[in-house]
């Protein structure tokens, strides 16, 4: 119990950083939300009214303390841009990053487990020799990269779908999923890559254990050795990559919706950024930092589920 | 082995493309001035696709960014914005692709012979997209909502600070009275007129236009619909759904157009048009953006501030060289604020004044006292590539009369505060638009005490001759006025004016009808599908 309250601490403190560090730097880049909508053939007074209009015109402590007592209760304010709350604008984007998050995090298990073990099994034979350095290009070219060359390839000489088509989930679930397929292909690329890397080494690592030794030597099979014994305490490692990678697939979709015009959380942050849309960037920001501290929990969650011998320890 | 060429190039620049949009956000568009409209220079040639127009259909149109803006017609200032909602509102008048106005909700108009009193006749029958039909006191509404009557006070538009009040004697006229006389003043009157009963205009807009508004899903798409009770019977659309589909990245507009998931993309830049040249299905049609591009010059900063100094940059410039290696040569060369749209004011003789005359430049320059060159920092927003390569071969030609000039890269949003707001910067390459027109929307930003003079030009024979525009109400003479005006502008080298650029929009070959405007709107109720 005492652990969940430390925890949640740990959150509540963090996001308050977190707000706090990103409005300090909203007000000190340079640009304004109210010229920034007005653009050119606003006249002076114009601005002053939409800036008062946006409470842009209180001072910086007042504004944070305003935006704060919002976002306790839930109201994460109205967008400068749309015209509605934010937290209605991020209601139709969170469902779009997190089905291409899962997607995207279910390709990297389901490919750098077995290969992960495979590579390991198989360390310094042709197929893992080969299979490493296929890994090595993979890991060495960024998503964002990937994604045009499937866009060319798949989409455009194959036609396997129609690159910029997005289908919204409304339209249609099915067709929704399977626009998703090719950027969640390139965002995972280069993370199943490491994956294989991280788990492998871990594996091989693990495999001079004396425990190892003391498995065969009790008469237990090469296989049954590797999953009962090895693959357990190889995970440790390996889960906080994954934890990591879950973020940082986050971050990479800011990227690739951009390639594959997907109208997500990603898109919607970088304008929000360029039009000094502070609501929203506030949100979508609160909303990440979020996100990583409670993977961060759920992997320690994990932790002890698969060695009991860490203990949650507050 | 051509064909791999290609394709290597195109993932070449598509890489590149990507790894500069990262840093840039994509609001070119937004940009207003900074951004384009089109011409009538080649409409004609342009609307040479043949084919049947069918009626029925839809089309997806990409827009370079999302409407970041209100859809209320009042309020609502992005050009990208004004660009769809042209076809949602319309106002009294409406302008047409001759730049002329012609009579829209209202049938017939009279001004007065002072200019100060502009009768309107209601057309009879004009609908709202929620079935009311127009009335007058619709459009006392619209305008006295424009002008902040009623209201708070403060004009929603600005120019219509001038309206005293609006009058409707009877059910079927209007009369505005203006503060001022102002004969130009129906220029204004485009403004949108839009129903008293509906408040919620900003999410829900009605308008009397030949489409109507359907939803709006932000960063995704705006959709709009053909709207059957349109006044204009011969002039009703023929597609029945638009669909604008905001398209961030400048890589996946070609994706797009190459793919088929967009049918047509107003102003496509010279590397995008490289990688889309050879796609049969596409057509290419060309007209100018209807804009001022320059190295505009703070006239109040050192060592600009010296008519020699700013002289001398005109005469180092090589305008023909900015042109071929940013364009292919495309564009026209200019030689004040006025684009050749604007036929009536645009004078192609200044384009002339400052030709390249690297000893002439040197000589301006010892005259006013710095024989080696200066320093010149060139801040250039970062969104727009034809405006940061522009300024990269203006600094190569200024070394040779001894400036030493850098370029700073700076986001939109700080252009428009740091530069624009508050005039902090030597000088910067943009291109500067009409926002309505006439030629008061590209010189009355130079008046002395102007808010829009953010060159900080200050002539008081230039600020005398508008006074005498204002106060004239002969056509003929104000055109001359504006002339003397626009040659000053270039004599006094208030910039260093380069070109109205060219302006590409493709178009899927099954479409036709596209027509340019001399503003900055896309006009789709002329788009067609062609029979097949």
């Amino acid at each position: 119990m005492k652990y969940f309250l430390k925890k949640l601490g740990t959150l509540i403190l963090t996001l308050l950083i977190v707000s706090l560090l990103s409005f300090v730097a909203f007000s000190v880049i340079p640009g304004d939300a109210a010229l920034s909508r007005l653009g050119t053939e606003a006249t002076p007074e114009q601005v002053a009214a939409l800036q008062k209009e946006m409470g842009l015109d209180r001072p910086l402590p007042v504004r944070y303390a305003s935006w704060l007592s919002g976002f306790v209760t839930g109201d994460l304010g109205e967008s400068y841009s749309y015209s509605m709350p934010v937290t209605e604008l991020l209601k139709g984007k969170i469902p779009i990053t997190v089905a291409l998050t899962v997607m995207a995090f279910l390709m990297i298990l389901a490919v750098s487990i077995p290969l992960g073990i495979f590579t390991a099994s198989h360390a310094g034979g042709h197929l893992d020799r080969f299979l490493m350095i296929v890994n090595q290009i993979f890991m060495s070219v960024p998503g964002f990269f990937i994604g045009i060359l499937i866009t060319y390839f798949f989409g455009l000489l194959l036609k396997w779908f129609q690159p910029g088509s997005y289908v919204s989930i409304s339209q249609s679930f099915t067709g929704f999923l399977h626009y998703l397929i090719a950027p969640a292909v390139a965002i995972a690329l280069p993370r199943c890559a490491m994956g294989v890397k991280m788990l492998r080494s871990s594996i091989i690592s693990q495999l001079d254990a004396d425990y190892v030794r003391t498995a065969y030597s009790r008469g237990n099979q090469k296989w049954r050795v590797l999953y009962r014994h090895v693959l357990k305490n190889a995970l440790i490692p390996v889960l906080t990559f994954w934890g990591m990678t879950i973020a940082d697939i986050v971050a990479n979709s800011i990227i690739l919706e951009q390639v594959f015009t997907i109208p997500g959380m990603g898109t919607l942050l970088v304008t929000s950024i360029s039009n000094r849309d502070y609501p929203v960037v506030q949100g979508i920001l609160m909303l990440i930092a979020a996100l990583v501290i409670i993977i961060n929990f759920l992997v320690d969650l994990l932790y002890s589920r698969i060695d009991p011998r860490i203990r949650l320890k507050a | 082995m051509k064909k791999v060429k290609n394709v290597m190039v195109l993932l070449l620049v598509a890489a590149l493309t990507v790894v500069l949009g990262g840093c840039q956000d994509d609001k070119e568009g937004n940009a207003d001035t900074q951004t384009e409209s089109s011409s009538q220079v080649t409409s004609e040639s342009s609307l040479s696709a043949s084919g049947e127009p069918v009626m029925g259909g839809s089309i997806v149109v990409g827009i370079p960014q999302d409407l970041e803006d209100s859809l209320d017609p009042h309020v609502s200032v992005a050009a990208g914005t004004k660009e769809v909602l042209f076809n949602i509102y319309e106002g009294l008048v409406k302008p047409d692709e001759q730049g002329n106005y012609k009579d829209a909700v209202a049938q017939s108009h009279s001004i007065s012979e002072d200019g100060k009193v502009y009768t309107f006749l209601l057309r009879e029958n004009v609908k709202f997209h929620d079935g009311t039909t127009v009335t007058a006191a619709d459009v006392k509404y619209s305008i006295e909502r424009c002008a902040g009557i009623n209201g708070d006070g403060t004009p929603l538009v600005s120019a219509f600070s001038n309206v005293e009040k609006v009058e409707t004697p009877d059910e079927n006229t209007i009369e505005i009275y203006l503060k001022e006389a102002d004969t130009e003043f129906l220029a204004y009157l485009i403004v949108a007129i839009v129903p008293e009963h509906c408040e919620d205009l900003e999410k829900n807009p009605v308008g009397t236009g030949p489409f109507k508004y359907v939803s709006r899903s932000p960063q995704e798409n705006i959709i709009i619909e053909k709207f059957g009770d349109y006044w204009d019977t011969e002039n009703q659309a023929y597609l029945d759904q638009v669909t604008f589909k905001v398209v961030g990245d400048s890589n996946a507009i070609v994706t797009g157009l190459k793919s088929g998931s967009i049918d047509m993309y107003p102003r496509v830049n010279a590397t995008q048009l490289s990688q889309l040249a050879d796609d049969e299905d596409l057509q290419v049609y060309e007209g100018g953006m209807n804009l001022v591009q320059a190295l505009y010059l703070n006239n109040a900063a050192e060592p600009l501030n010296d008519v020699r100094v700013r002289q001398a940059l005109c005469y180092a410039a090589n305008r023909e060289e900015i042109l071929d290696m940013t364009a292919d040569g495309k564009g026209t060369i200019i030689g004040s604020s006025m684009f050749p749209a604007f036929e009536k004011y645009y004078m192609p003789e200044l384009a002339d004044t400052y030709n390249q005359d690297i000893d002439k430049a040197k000589q301006l320059l010892s005259e006013a006292g710095y024989p080696d060159g200066f320093e010149l920092t060139i801040t250039v927003p970062n969104n727009y590539q034809q405006h940061i390569d522009a300024a990269q071969v203006l600094v190569e030609q200024f070394k040779q009369i001894g400036v030493t000039a850098t370029i700073q890269l700076i986001e939109w949003d700080s252009w428009l505060s740091d530069v624009y707001a508050d005039r902090n910067y030597q000088s910067t390459v943009v291109g500067v638009d009409a926002a309505y027109l006439s030629a008061r929307a590209l010189l009355e930003r130079f008046t002395s005490d102007a808010s829009k003079n953010f060159i900080n030009y200050s002539n008081e024979e230039y600020d005398q001759l508008y006074a005498k525009v204002k106060a004239s109400t002969d056509d003929a003479e104000q055109v001359e006025l504006y002339k003397q005006m626009e040659t000053l502008l270039c004599e006094d080298a208030a910039n260093l004016y380069i070109q109205d650029m060219a302006s590409e929009v493709v178009l899927r070959k099954n479409y036709g009808g596209y027509v340019f405007y001399p503003l900055y709107v896309q006009d789709m109720a002329k788009i067609y599908q062609i029979a097949e």
